[in-house]
């Protein structure tokens, strides 16, 4: 059954993550990318964990991707899926699956980028994703 | 350059309490450091070292050595959740072994139950500057919830079941009958776990440590200082830390630092995991059990549920006796910190103090581990392995 959605706390942008965020309220969900390694990394950062470079550029991903893990919270009014979704570009990252069947819910299901508005009425949205 | 030998626990305690509305945060610290210098036979005017994590108030150490009235020449507030406490035997050990201190003062105490935090199920925010919180919190991440996918993957790749999970809350019930301080002492059967209601799939309340006020406390001493006491030497071998994070996105909740502290501590006590005795593993959830073990090499990756399965954790019947006091599952999870009573059972097992019913015989050998922060996000990884002299 598809039951009601929870709402999503602000996140709060800081200087780091301003351009991750202003992206969000455009649509679009970046991933890091060192221009020093080449490798992706998320969550974004001034600083390529793989590598240790500051050359860093946000590229756009795909929004599509596959869930890697997942939990429902029964405990919480509404109940929601947590999950782990890894992008088609490589890194995993950490989201909500809404819009779903909670009790249908399974490792390796495709599902693709819907962000979600968030509490306060000029907080970002968040990246959140449904079955695709 | 090793702290195989160093140094010897010469002193534990585990507070009573079980819901603490009428002590302090600062007052059940103290009783524990009291305790522990009881069973020591010293005082606290023979501590020089002390060691504390994020649950001491104030700042870092400073506050409850005030309250304490302690003079000292080390101190350690390093923060790693709840495996702190096992990280900070080694630390204490490398303290005395560097001459720096003889008496190291470990504590830990919470008052969750008696402040009505809801420690499981409820995000936990700590911090718009913490980097990581602004891609997690909105998500609701909570402590069940991210053990909870690392359950699901372990299903997903290795097979494991709930009933094989449920085998560890079973064991851990077996051992809490006995333990007259333990918050659980019914003696549960694996039906009962998997039947019990779903917190976070695929978590069930029984899957779940209790949440418990208290506290405890550990003495580390030096060698020349334990041999003037009465108590039986407990000599530290071996000591590994680690963190593991999501690696910038390449996350892998399959496994836990373990993989890094266990063999550092096995090289440095010239031991290995067939030979340890009894074993103390840090027990949030049933999940956390058994992604340890196999971590720490007491079984092959990924064959954990089989493992645990059948009671081999109970003492006098399995194999691999954990937990003997009932651990985090029934007996008591302290601020929603485990690592130190992790130790404290240990300590009793090498003495010969724990339950008769639960003792393991001629226990010479033995291990705690700790986890601590979250496997599901970033987590410090503790182990310890204690010798009987």
């Amino acid at each position: 059954m598809t039951v009601k959605q929870r709402t999503f706390p602000s996140p709060i942008a800081d200087p780091d993550t301003e351009q991750f965020w202003t992206a969000a309220k455009d649509g679009k969900l970046m991933v890091g990318s060192c221009n020093s390694c080449g490798e992706k990394h998320y969550y974004p950062r001034g600083i390529c964990p793989h590598c240790g470079a500051q050359d860093i550029t946000l590229v756009e991903a795909s929004g599509k991707g596959e869930i890697y893990s997942w939990s429902v919270l029964r405990r919480a009014d509404p109940p929601f899926a947590i999950a782990y979704v890894t992008l088609d570009e490589g890194p995993t990252m950490m989201t909500n699956i809404i819009e779903c069947d909670l009790d249908a819910l399974s490792i390796g299901q495709r599902v693709k980028l819907k962000f979600s508005e968030t509490e306060e009425a000029d907080g970002p949205p968040v990246p959140t994703f449904v079955l695709d | 350059m090793s702290i195989n030998g160093k140094a010897y626990i010469a002193g534990v305690y585990e507070h009573p309490t079980r819901k603490a509305t009428d002590k302090s945060l600062a007052q059940l610290h103290a009783e524990s450091a009291l305790g522990a210098l009881k069973d020591a036979g010293l005082t606290k005017d023979d501590v020089d070292g002390y060691f504390c994590a994020g649950d001491a108030p104030g700042l870092g150490p400073l506050s409850l050595v005030d309250y304490m009235g302690l003079k000292l020449k080390h101190l350690d507030a390093t923060e790693t959740g709840g495996s702190s406490y096992v990280l900070h035997v080694g630390h204490a050990a490398e303290a005395i072994a560097m001459g720096k201190c003889s008496v190291a003062l470990i504590t830990l105490a919470g008052r969750p139950r008696a402040e009505g935090m809801a420690t499981g199920t409820a995000p936990r925010n700590y911090g718009s500057s913490a980097p990581d919180v602004a891609f997690e919190f909105p998500f609701g991440p909570t402590v069940v919830n991210m053990y909870a996918m690392c359950a699901q993957r372990h299903m997903y790749e290795y097979g494991t079941t709930s009933e094989q999970l449920a085998w560890i809350k079973v064991a851990a019930s077996h051992h809490a009958q006995y333990n007259e301080d333990a918050m659980l002492k019914n003696v549960v059967t694996v039906d009962e776990v998997v039947n019990s209601p779903m917190i976070a799939d695929p978590l069930h309340r029984l899957d779940c440590c209790v949440i418990s006020d208290g506290g405890g406390a550990i003495i580390v001493t030096s060698p020349e200082v334990a041999k003037t006491l009465k108590r039986p030497l407990v000599k530290v071998i071996g000591a590994g830390e680690a963190p593991k994070h999501q690696m910038g996105g390449k996350v892998d909740l399959t496994y836990s630092g373990a993989v890094w502290s266990g063999p550092m501590a096995f090289e440095e006590a010239h031991v290995k995991p067939t030979d340890i005795k009894y074993a103390s593993i840090y027990d949030s959830f049933t999940i956390t059990v058994l992604m340890q073990l196999e971590d720490l090499g007491f079984c092959e990756k990924g064959k954990g549920g089989a493992f645990v399965s059948d009671g081999n954790l109970i003492a006098g019947t399995g194999k691999l006796p954990f937990n003997t006091d009932g651990g985090g599952l029934c007996n008591n999870h302290p601020a929603n910190r485990g690592g130190l009573t992790k130790v404290i059972e240990a300590v009793r097992q090498l003495r010969g103090e724990a339950h008769p019913n639960v003792q393991v015989q001629n226990c010479d050998l033995a291990l705690a581990h700790g986890t601590g922060g979250s496997l599901g996000t970033r987590h410090g990884s503790a182990t310890v392995i204690m010798e009987r002299e």
